[in-house]
């Protein structure tokens, strides 16, 4: 988990993002400096979704500034891949979405070709290369959308609520691929807000509510006591708004 | 009633024969159309999804002024360029005028509108599903229209049936600037209107016939494409 990334420490200082004078995320400053996978945990509505987003540069924060290492978000958005709680999948083919994101990058056709064949295996997808993507279940969905990110080779992968729509099955294949995804020295950061996901995944958790950053441990210490009260009701089960 | 039986007869006769004269207008009529059809998607479909995909000052009225345009009165578009065409006219030069090239090009501005728009309407829907991908993958406006594009191939292709439906049915426009001539500018739909006037119903009505038949064998490759292209891919 301690391994150096080269686009790491990812510094938020003070961000703050509003729409129509509500603040999503509010006056939020953490600093990452290890690869491995970084949990944003909290009920729903509490900014995970914004706050990953605007990680990636998708939105950009009312006030405050976020940075990967030296770089500005937007010079460090095409080294990431982003995977969304709804599959946004292209009507066509499995192997074609994948193809997709290559062409869009520039690649040769015998590149695509290799990548394409290497990350449907990579993911178990290859006996599905040619039905329409939108043809498949929901699991298989979620892990051509990773298969899709991991073809782009990005050094950080974000995902949002990536298994929210997915039985246990699927969501045991999901986790599978995120695990090799930081396996592989890739930087995850991953917003959930399922408790024993958390737990299963997290080497690190980020414990927000309201918009506001409540908490920032190790993912084993604020497993067994966080500090936060709030934190402590929701590891508890309590049904924290 | 024995009137439409005599006319009945005498259009199903010229059908059976391959009457030289009915298939010489059908074919005309196919080919204007097709052409008009063709040379607006060209230009309407990119222009449609770049007006979708763009923001700039009085974009709204842009938007109103194409989906108003949809329902332009081919009698005025016909005059417009006829005007244009005619010898007295800015483009009277190019002696375009009663040829069927007039015809094309006065039914490619009815057609334009209808592609144009529903293409910026379809490229509107999808790209509220796609746009964080695109961005996130870091897709140039050229690479999202591509993309747009041929997602929404389906329901485009529906736009431009749309195009071609309107295009083949209309009378007013091809009449004023092709002047139904005789072996040369002479379709369906004017002969339609100059035989029921003169009282031949028979040709009228075979040629009416099948006006009916191409909006229905276009209609079932529009369900035939699309039901195939979401089989295989949406």
């Amino acid at each position: 988990m301690q391994t150096q990334h080269h686009m790491l420490p990812l510094v938020v200082n003070r961000a703050r993002y509003v729409v129509g004078g509500k603040a999503i995320i509010e006056d939020v400053s953490f600093t990452i400096h290890d690869a491995g996978l970084t949990v944003l945990l909290g009920p729903n509505g509490a900014g995970k979704s914004t706050l990953l987003k605007l990680c990636h540069g998708l939105l950009l924060p009312s006030s405050g500034s976020i940075r990967w290492g030296e770089a500005d978000v937007a010079e460090v958005q095409q080294q990431q891949a982003m995977v969304f709680q709804r599959p946004v999948l292209l009507r066509r083919s499995a192997a074609e979405n994948v193809d997709h994101v290559l062409k869009v990058r520039g690649a040769s056709s015998a590149q695509r070709a290799r990548v394409i064949e290497e990350s449907l295996e990579w993911a178990g997808l290859t006996e599905i290369a040619d039905i329409p993507a939108r043809k498949l279940s929901g699991g298989e969905q979620q892990s051509l959308t990773i298969a899709r990110a991991w073809a782009l080779n990005p050094e950080v992968l974000l995902l949002d609520e990536p298994t929210a729509n997915l039985d246990p099955g699927a969501t045991r294949r999901v986790e599978d691929l995120i695990r090799s995804f930081a396996g592989a020295g890739k930087k995850v950061i991953m917003a959930t807000h399922n408790i024993a996901q958390a737990q299963r995944l997290a080497d690190e958790v980020l414990f927000l509510n309201h918009g506001r950053l409540l908490e920032h441990a190790p993912a084993d210490r604020f497993m067994s006591g966080p500090s936060d009260p709030l934190a402590a009701r929701f590891i508890a089960g309590e049904l924290v708004e | 009633m024995n009137e439409f039986s005599n006319a009945f007869r005498t259009a199903l006769q010229l059908l059976v024969e391959m009457d030289p004269g009915l298939s010489e207008i059908v074919l005309l009529s196919l080919r204007v159309s097709l052409s008009a059809v063709c040379l607006a998607a060209v230009f309407a479909l990119p222009l449609g999804a770049l007006v979708a995909l763009t923001q700039f000052p009085g974009k709204r009225g842009v938007v109103i002024l194409m989906n108003a345009m949809m329902s332009l009165p081919p009698v005025v578009v016909g005059l417009v360029i006829y005007l244009l065409l005619s010898h007295t006219g800015p483009l009277g030069v190019t002696g375009l005028l009663f040829t069927p090239t007039a015809m094309i090009i006065a039914q490619c501005v009815l057609v334009f509108p209808i592609i144009a728009a529903l293409t910026r309407q379809t490229v509107f829907d999808l790209h509220e599903e796609y746009d964080e991908y695109l961005r996130s993958v870091g897709a140039g406006t050229s690479q999202k229209i591509a993309t747009l594009l041929w997602d929404g191939r389906t329901r485009l292709l529906t736009a431009i049936l749309a195009g071609f439906g309107r295009a083949i049915a209309e009378v007013g426009a091809v009449i004023i600037v092709g002047g139904n001539i005789l072996h040369s500018t002479r379709v369906m739909t004017t002969t339609i209107a100059l035989e029921t006037s003169k009282g031949d119903l028979g040709m009228a009505l075979g040629l009416g016939i099948i006006l009916v038949l191409i909006a229905v064998a276009v209609n079932t490759a529009v369900v035939t494409i699309g039901g195939g292209a979401s089989r295989r891919t949406v």
